[in-house]
């Protein structure tokens, strides 16, 4: 372990040496590799992934996989592809017009009405039924799982689900993936607040709804068991959490295939090995960057860059690239990242002008993209997808025991 | 839930700011931006939760402690209008409670966000009369919305928060 540690200091020393004395002006930049990269082939707890634009092609820095939903306890199943991994999120969520061969159950409030979900995402929001089906994803199988249909035309989306001003991701052009598969820290995606009721001075925040045949949904408290869950939790073993596994990238390609491990420390495939824990009681560890602390944290597979706030002035592209950086050399940037268990480490990661990388238009995977995060004033990095190239990222989920303690949290 | 009795505290904001009067109350409130400082006590019924007022030089502060845990934070000029919200909390506020009579120019900004690429990631509205930033993940949202024009002279736009 303390070896690895010097090691892996002496691997960002050389690497930060390295990209000094190479210059920062071309749009390829040096990743550094943390000392734990490998990425499994084979395993009933694998699952192939891939960073590679999704079915629309227009998914920068996104890995998908496939998934397989079956009426529970039959063999009438579908194989959905094209499934977003989301270690920001929990709970299955696939387009309702991805679902063309298998009819799920529907889930019933105690009252006998369908259950329905919203979810707001930064940007668009998810509504749908909440359905029940048997989840395969690699060799894995979970029974009875809880999982969101996309679909704005079975209920009628009611005032609360659209009172963020976002759009409704559901369809294949908003989603631009067939679903979401989360596979975060959260063991469901709302926790014990939903199963508070839903009244005056409540603090559930009204996610779930019971819709009536005629009239508007209305919000309810949903049990735990009831909720849209990480389907790792129900599989039988290996769910304790996951590692995403993907091969180091420098600069900018088509395609980059990994895999998405499930377990920590159930089998010979997905031990901790040299990893570092940063435990995440709060779901966020403590990023500091440019001499400012931003307790609010997190490693997020589903945000596809680096998202981070500009003190610097580095410079935001403007048009159809607004939103990410654009500055005019690559820059080589450092963070060091801290778990409430005081561990840290340093994070060598680099930014490219994002108009230059996306000209390629082949180009869906990139390892130097990066963005504000809106103000200088708010309280988090976000470790998006671009961080998990050359790095294996452990996620534990809250509650679950692993050999490096129980979840929630992140290790690489 | 830091609502305390009523009473008064001081504190600093640092060099060149006065003293605060932070008064503590336990009544429910929300706001909207733009509006006038009554359309907080106007909007009471929708949240239960503690209200403090931070006079600031300039302006003031009328936090809200809702009982979700969301924190909103309304930014009242002198002449008793809401120039600017922010909010942080583990779930994602009514947009339209905070932003009043902007919703739909916001609204409208978020529709028209077709980015070549799908993104996931921090969301910005920059237009002249409003900006909006809305940041954090899923069970931990922050943002702030505010109009320029609207903003009392000497007040930064990193004091709001």
């Amino acid at each position: 372990m303390k070896h690895l540690r010097i090691l892996a200091i002496f691997a960002v020393a050389l690497a930060v040496a390295f990209s000094s004395s190479c210059g920062g002006g071309s749009s390829k930049s040096t990743l550094t590799n943390s000392p734990t990269n490998t990425v499994a082939s084979s395993g009933s707890n694998v699952a192939p992934i891939s960073v590679n634009g999704g079915p629309m092609g227009n998914y920068v820095d996104a890995a998908f996989v496939s998934v397989t939903v079956c009426v529970p306890g039959t063999s009438t199943c579908q194989t959905i592809d094209d499934v977003l991994v989301d270690t920001g999120s929990s709970g299955l969520r696939i387009l309702s017009s991805a679902l063309t061969t298998v009819m799920l159950p529907q889930q019933k409030a105690p009252n006998g009405d369908p259950v329905a979900e919203c979810l707001t995402f930064l940007g668009s929001f998810t509504w749908g039924p909440v359905e029940t089906a048997d989840v395969q994803i690699g060799g894995e199988k979970a029974g009875s799982v809880p999982i969101q249909v996309l679909s704005d035309t079975e209920f009628k989306i009611p005032s609360g689900c659209t009172s963020s001003g976002f759009h409704s991701a559901d369809t294949l052009s908003t989603l631009g993936a067939n679903g979401i598969v989360g596979v975060g820290l959260f063991a469901q995606d709302c926790g014990s607040a939903c199963e508070q009721p839903v009244q005056a001075g409540s603090i559930n925040p009204g996610w779930y709804y019971e819709c009536p045949s005629s009239g508007t949904c209305q919000a309810i408290a949903v049990s735990l068991a009831q909720q849209v869950v990480n389907p790792v939790v129900l599989f039988p073993s290996d769910n304790n959490g996951v590692i995403i596994e993907l091969p180091a990238l420098s600069g900018a390609t088509a395609t980059v295939n990994g895999s998405l491990v499930f377990g920590i420390g159930t089998q010979s495939n997905n031990g901790l090995g040299g990893a570092t824990i940063y435990t995440a009681p709060g779901f966020e560890f403590t990023t500091t960057f440019n001499n400012h602390a931003y307790p609010g944290s997190f490693i997020d597979s589903g945000s596809n860059g680096y998202f981070f706030a500009d003190t610097t002035g580095i410079t935001e592209c403007g048009g159809n690239e607004a939103g990410f950086y654009c500055p005019s050399t690559t820059l080589n940037l450092q963070a060091t990242n801290q778990g409430s268990n005081g561990a840290n480490g340093t994070v060598s990661f680099s930014v490219a002008d994002a108009a230059t990388l996306f000209t390629n238009v082949s180009d869906k995977a990139f390892s130097d993209l990066g963005g504000p995060t809106s103000s200088s004033t708010v309280n988090y990095f976000d470790w998006g997808l671009p961080f998990f190239f050359g790095r294996n990222v452990f996620n534990a989920i809250e509650g679950k025991s692993t050999p490096g303690g129980a979840g929630p949290y992140w290790a690489y | 839930m830091s609502g305390g009795p009523a009473g008064a505290v001081k504190s600093s904001l640092g060099a060149g700011c006065a003293a605060l009067m932070i008064l503590f109350f336990t009544l429910p409130a929300w706001a909207s931006l733009g509006g006038d400082v009554s359309t907080i006590q106007a909007d009471q019924v929708h949240m239960q939760g503690t209200r403090r007022m931070i006079a600031a030089g300039p302006y003031t502060v009328h936090e809200i402690q809702a009982s979700n845990r969301t924190v909103v934070r309304e930014y009242v000029s002198a002449d008793g209008k809401v120039f600017a919200v922010a909010w942080h909390g583990p779930w994602f506020p009514d947009m339209g409670q905070l932003l009043g009579s902007y919703f739909e120019q916001y609204q409208a900004a978020m529709q028209m966000q077709s980015s070549t690429h799908i993104v996931r990631r921090p969301v910005s509205v920059n237009q002249p009369g409003l900006v909006v930033q809305i940041g954090g993940h899923i069970r931990a949202f922050s943002g702030r919305a505010y109009v320029p024009e609207m903003l009392p002279s000497g007040v930064r736009v990193e004091d709001i928060q």
